[in-house]
């Protein structure tokens, strides 16, 4: 991020993509019963900070998105039982969510009627209001200036070619990456060898869920010798795209500007 | 900045990079330095924000870790370590 925050920024991005296996929060908040005032949902995991005065990592979730069928206790990743640095035995799930809400260690489920006030949920994870195209909210953690991150702004990535790398000329160019965004579907991932002049439909891969990243490719035969510059842009189902300007905020989140490589043909 | 970040952080609690080889310079505060700053993270965070804090942000950066992250840092001990900070890794 330009200009640099505190502490720790997104490089190209943030993303995580895993196959997990668990129990539907859902069901089990169900089987022990909601009172219609619930408001949110507290999660406090085993781990606590190395000093003692640290705040203890608990979030909170909406209500409405812990019932939401996707949002899961997870206990197992990629078909074992989580690794512990994965959460190890049970951790919280929210697809489509940033990482924040991934309580891992899960010890305690909490159902509270009023918005949870702890250090890791204001005035950490902010975004300040009206920056991004987010459509998730997360209305009872909301202040009149900021609000709770929440869903994954789309992103894609060019992940085979460096920048820098040269090639022959007159011979192809595969150029392969990934794309992902907060579970809208990723309708269309665009390559462009010109800098953004003009832009190419790449084509996308399997299709392994919508929470999970779509691979894409697209083949180019550089016609000159020279530099190129290679560019990639995807856009979701609900017109969610990236930006070619950084959107700048205090935290440093939401990283999600076209990715460009530069390349040359000798 | 060319690092992807595969979780979501704002403040330095989680590592992703951690290195245990990482050998801070030698001068007066080492000492201090890592043996209250990686109590709860690796070093490599010093290098990584070197090119960023001159000594107004190592001050904010070290207050930070004391008042919000409730570092045991004794106070006298404070000056000293933004002291090594910015002269070793101030920018």
């Amino acid at each position: 991020m330009k200009p640099h925050v505190p502490g720790i920024q997104w490089g190209y991005g943030a993303m995580g993509n895993a196959k997990w296996k668990g129990v539907r929060l859902k069901d089990i908040l169900n089987k022990a019963g909601l009172k219609a005032n619930a408001l949110e949902v507290v999660f406090d995991g085993a781990d606590t900070g190395v000093a003692e005065k640290t705040p203890d990592f608990i979030k909170s979730i909406p209500i409405w998105k812990a019932l939401d069928e996707n949002t899961i206790i997870a206990y197992e990743m990629n078909g074992e039982p989580l690794p512990h640095w994965n959460g190890f035995p049970a951790r919280l799930v929210v697809p489509g969510w940033t990482a924040t809400y991934w309580i891992k260690h899960l010890i305690s489920i909490d159902v509270i009627s009023t918005a949870y006030k702890g250090f890791w949920m204001n005035p950490a994870y902010r975004l300040p209001f009206g920056k991004f195209p987010m459509r998730d909210r997360f209305v009872s953690q909301e202040t009149n200036v900021n609000t709770p991150i929440t869903e994954i702004m789309v992103n894609s990535l060019i992940t085979n070619i460096k920048d820098g790398q040269m090639f022959r000329g007159g011979e192809p160019i595969e150029i392969k990456g990934i794309a992902w965004d907060g579970g809208y579907v990723i309708k269309q991932v665009e390559v462009s060898t010109d800098g953004g002049k003009t832009w190419h439909d790449a084509q996308l891969g399997r299709d392994y869920g919508r929470f999970s990243w779509r691979q894409w490719s697209y083949t180019f035969k550089p016609l000159k010798k020279g530099e190129y510059t290679l560019m990639v842009k995807a856009t979701n189902s609900i017109g969610q795209t990236q930006t070619f300007e950084l959107i700048w905020n205090p935290a440093g989140y939401h990283h999600n500007v076209v990715h460009k490589v530069s390349i040359k043909v000798v | 900045m060319k690092k992807l970040a595969f979780i979501l952080i704002s403040t330095p609690l989680l590592t992703f990079a951690l290195d245990e080889n990482v050998k801070l310079k030698n001068g007066s505060g080492k000492d201090l330095v890592e043996a209250n700053c990686v109590a709860c993270h690796s070093l490599d965070y010093i290098q990584m924000n070197s090119p960023f804090l001159d000594k107004k942000g190592w001050e904010a950066s070290v207050n930070k870790m004391i008042k919000v992250f409730g570092a045991p840092i004794k106070e006298e001990d404070v000056q000293k370590i933004v002291e090594y900070l910015s002269k070793y890794y101030g920018k």
